[in-house]
C-alpha cells in the first residue's frame, strides 16, 4: 500500500485496447468487500478478461501469457473509465502493478491510482505505440519510470519523455505520506474558513 | 473565467497547495453501502471522528433488493455490506435512511428531492454519477473511497481544478425526444473521454426548457463523456422545484437563499476553455450498440463502421455487424430506473406509451422506482393501475439491474433495452447485453418486443 517511490524498472505487462473501464479491471459483483483485501481484488483483476464462465483461464488473455511479466502496466488510451470504485485500483496493486502508462486516463480513476501509490504515467500516443511495438518484438523491453525526475524511458529503443505530476503528490509519493494527513493537520484552516462563510 | 463553475468552486476554496491541488470544502457528502466501508475503516485506524457529521448522509442503494425488502437480504455478502452501512453510520453519528425507511432510495434521486442538494453547493459521493446533483446548481462530483475518507475526515478534499466546458443545445426537441436522448447524442458526438479533464455546463434553448428531471439526467451522465462533472445555472424552474423540500431553507432564510442562488449564473463575459453548440433538430430518439455509452445511433440508422479493435470486440460481443439497423431486433429485457431515469417523469413517459397495450410475451420487464417517494407518487397519481393493466409490476427501490449488485441479473447472452447509464461488458451480468435508452424506447420495446421507433406508438 504505502510503498514509497523512487525508480521502477521493469518488465511491462501489454493491453493495447482503449477505453478499458473500471466494470473490466474488477467487476461489480467483487465489490461487495468491506475491507481494502488487495489480494482478493488482485485475484480477480480483469476478471472476466482473465477467466471464461466456467473459471478456467481464458489462455488468450495477457496476464495468462507467461510471455509477460513486470510491475507495469501499458494499457491504450482512456484507461480507467467508468465507474468511480477504487477497487480498480486495489485489483491493480493487489495484482503487482506500481505504474500504470497509457496515453490518457479517465480522472476519478487517477486519482485512486494516485492515492494507493500506483503511479499513472501519461504519455504521448507515438511513445505508446513505439513501446507496444517494443513489447511485441521483444516481451522483456524494459521500461525505466523516474519519478523524481519525471521520466519515463522505453530501454528497448532508448527514447524517453516526461511526464506531468504535480510537485505535492510527487512529494508525498516519494515520502510515503497521504491526502488524510495533511487535511486533518490542517483542519485549523477549515475551521477559519467556516468560520468566515457566516 | 467567471463561469458559473468558477463561482461556486472559489467560494469553497479554503487554501491552494503550491504547484498542488486545492483544498476544496465540501457541502455535503453522501455515502453508499459500496464505497464507504473501507473509509470508515481508515477513520477508525486512525482513531479519527468525522469532522462535521451532520454534513454526511448515508443510505444503501446498490445492494438492495427489489422485492421483499421487510425480510433479510440472502445473500450474505450483500447483507454485510447493507448492515455494515447503518453500524457505520450509528458509530459516527451520520444520517441513515436505511432500506424500507421512507426516506430510502438511490443517493442520486433521494438527494434532490429531499432538498439535500442545493444550490451553489459543493457535493461529492464515492459514486461517478455524483454529477447528477450539478442539475440543481451545484458542483458535484464523484470520487474515489480515499477520497470519501479524506471528506469524513476534514470536510474537505483535495483536487484539482478541472478546466470548464459549455455545451449548449438550441432550438426545441422533436417528438419523443427526451434528455436521455440528449445526453446519448452528447456522448456519441464527443466520445467516452470527450470531456475528460473538464466541468461541464450545459445552456442554451433545450436546457433552459428542460423539467428537473430531465436535468438531472443529463447531468447523470455527464461522466459517461468522462467529464469531472455537469452543471446548469439555478432558475425559477429549479427553485420551484426545490421549494418545500424538507432540507430547504424556509420563511425568510428562503428569500435570502433565492436571492443568492440567482447569482449563480456564468458572466456574459464568461470564458470557457471549450465550447459546443448543437442543435435540437439533430437529435432523434437513440440508442447504443456498442460496449461503452459513447457508441450510440439515432434509432433509424444503421451502425457505422470505425473499425479498430476495440470496435470489432464490442459489435463481437453485442453480436451486432456494421451497417446493421436495429430496428426491428428482439428485445429479451426491459429495465426502467437507475439514478438516470428511476424518477417520476420517467415513469410519466414509460406509462404515456404503455397505456391501453400489453407487455408483449417475450419480453421481462423490471420497473424499479429511485426511490419510495418516486414509488408513492406512481400511486398518487394511478400510474400503477396503468402498468399493472398492462402486465408490468413495480418492484422496490435501488439501483437495481443498472449494475447487477443485487439479483437483477441479465442473463448470459440476452438482450436488455435500459434506462440505466452504462452498456460496458457485463455491466447488467457476466455476458449481458445492454442498449441504452430513453423510458419512451424502452417502454416502446417492451410493448412491442423489438426495437421500435417510439414516435410511432405516441
Amino acid at each position: 500500500m504505502k510503498q514509497k517511490f523512487d525508480i521502477i524498472t521493469s518488465t511491462c505487462v501489454p493491453l493495447p485496447l482503449e477505453n478499458v473501464d473500471t466494470d473490466q479491471i474488477i467487476p461489480a459483483r467483487f465489490l461487495k468487500a468491506t475491507t481494502r483485501e488487495e489480494q482478493f481484488f488482485g485475484d480477480n483483476l480483469f476478471r472476466d478478461w482473465r477467466y471464461h464462465a466456467d473459471g478456467t483461464p481464458n489462455q488468450d488473455f495477457v496476464l495468462n501469457d507467461s510471455k509477460y511479466s513486470g510491475c507495469i502496466l501499458v494499457a491504450g488510451k482512456n484507461f480507467g473509465s467508468g465507474s468511480s470504485r477504487e477497487h480498480a485500483a486495489w485489483a491493480i496493486a493487489g495484482y503487482g502493478f506500481r505504474v500504470v502508462i497509457s496515453s490518457f486516463f479517465a480522472d476519478i480513476h487517477k486519482n485512486n491510482e494516485l492515492n494507493n501509490f500506483v503511479l499513472p504515467v501519461q504519455v504521448s500516443e507515438a511513445f505508446l505505440a513505439e513501446l507496444f511495438q517494443s513489447i511485441q518484438r521483444n516481451p522483456k523491453t524494459q521500461v525505466k519510470v523516474d519519478l523524481p525526475n519525471q521520466l519515463v524511458t522505453n530501454l528497448s529503443t532508448g527514447h524517453s519523455e516526461s511526464f506531468e505530476i504535480n510537485a505535492y503528490k510527487k512529494h508525498c509519493l516519494i515520502n510515503g505520506l497521504d491526502d488524510i494527513d495533511f487535511l486533518v493537520q490542517n483542519q485549523d484552516k477549515t475551521i477559519t474558513w467556516e468560520q468566515q462563510r457566516k | 473565467m467567471n463561469t458559473l463553475f468558477d463561482k461556486i468552486w472559489d467560494k469553497h476554496v479554503v487554501q491552494q497547495i503550491e504547484d498542488g491541488p486545492t483544498q476544496l470544502y465540501i457541502d455535503r457528502l453522501y455515502c453508499h453501502e459500496v464505497t464507504s466501508p473501507q473509509a470508515f475503516e481508515g477513520m477508525r485506524a486512525r482513531g479519527l471522528k468525522c469532522f462535521r457529521p451532520q454534513q454526511i448522509f448515508c443510505m444503501p442503494d446498490h445492494n438492495t433488493p427489489t422485492h421483499d425488502q421487510d425480510k433479510p437480504i440472502e445473500d450474505p455478502v450483500s447483507k454485510n455490506q447493507v448492515d455494515m452501512l447503518a453500524k457505520n453510520a450509528a458509530d459516527f453519528g451520520l444520517t441513515h435512511y436505511g432500506m424500507m425507511s421512507p426516506d430510502n432510495g438511490i443517493i442520486h434521486v433521494v438527494g434532490p428531492e429531499k432538498g439535500l442538494s442545493l444550490p451553489g453547493m459543493t457535493i461529492v459521493c464515492g459514486d461517478s454519477h455524483t454529477s447528477t446533483h450539478g442539475a440543481m446548481g451545484a458542483v458535484a462530483f464523484g470520487i474515489g473511497t480515499s477520497e470519501v475518507e479524506m471528506v469524513m475526515a476534514s470536510q474537505c478534499i483535495l483536487q484539482q481544478k478541472p478546466k470548464s466546458m459549455r455545451i449548449s443545445i438550441n432550438g426545441s426537441l422533436g417528438k419523443g425526444v427526451t434528455a436521455k436522448d440528449v445526453a446519448l447524442y452528447l456522448m456519441a458526438q464527443l466520445s467516452t473521454s470527450g470531456a475528460t479533464g473538464y466541468f461541464v455546463e450545459y445552456a442554451g434553448d433545450v436546457v433552459k426548457a428542460m423539467s428537473m428531471e430531465g436535468r438531472l439526467t443529463l447531468c447523470n451522465l455527464s461522466i459517461e463523456m468522462g467529464a469531472r462533472g455537469g452543471l446548469i445555472a439555478p432558475d425559477e424552474i429549479t427553485f420551484n422545484y426545490i421549494k418545500g423540500k424538507e432540507f430547504a431553507p424556509k420563511g425568510e432564510a428562503w428569500e435570502t437563499a433565492v436571492t443568492e442562488w440567482k447569482t449563480l449564473k456564468s458572466g456574459d463575459d464568461a470564458v470557457f476553455d471549450k465550447e459546443y453548440v448543437f442543435d435540437a433538430a439533430d437529435i432523434e430518439p437513440r440508442i447504443t450498440y456498442g460496449t461503452n455509452p459513447g457508441m450510440g445511433i439515432g434509432i433509424t440508422e444503421a451502425i457505422p463502421n470505425e473499425g479498430g479493435a476495440g470496435f470489432e470486440k464490442a459489435l463481437s460481443y453485442m453480436g451486432f455487424q456494421a451497417g446493421q439497423k436495429l430496428l426491428g431486433v428482439k428485445v429479451d429485457y426491459v429495465f426502467l430506473g437507475a439514478c438516470t431515469n428511476g424518477r417520476i417523469e420517467d415513469f410519466r413517459a414509460f406509462a404515456s406509451i404503455v397505456k391501453g397495450r400489453r407487455k408483449a410475451q417475450n419480453v421481462i420487464a423490471w420497473l424499479v422506482p429511485g426511490s419510495w417517494a418516486v414509488d408513492r407518487q406512481i400511486r398518487e397519481e394511478g400510474l400503477d393501475s396503468i402498468l399493472v393493466d398492462a402486465g408490468f409490476e413495480i418492484r422496490q427501490p435501488g439501483c437495481s439491474a443498472c449494475l447487477a449488485m443485487n439479483d437483477d441479473k441479465i442473463p448470459a447472452g440476452k438482450l436488455s433495452v435500459s434506462t440505466s447509464n452504462r452498456n460496458f461488458e457485463g455491466r447488467q451480468g457476466p455476458g449481458a447485453r445492454t442498449i441504452l435508452a430513453s423510458p419512451l424506447v424502452a417502454a416502446a420495446a417492451a410493448v412491442t418486443g423489438v426495437i421500435t421507433d417510439p414516435r410511432e406508438l405516441l
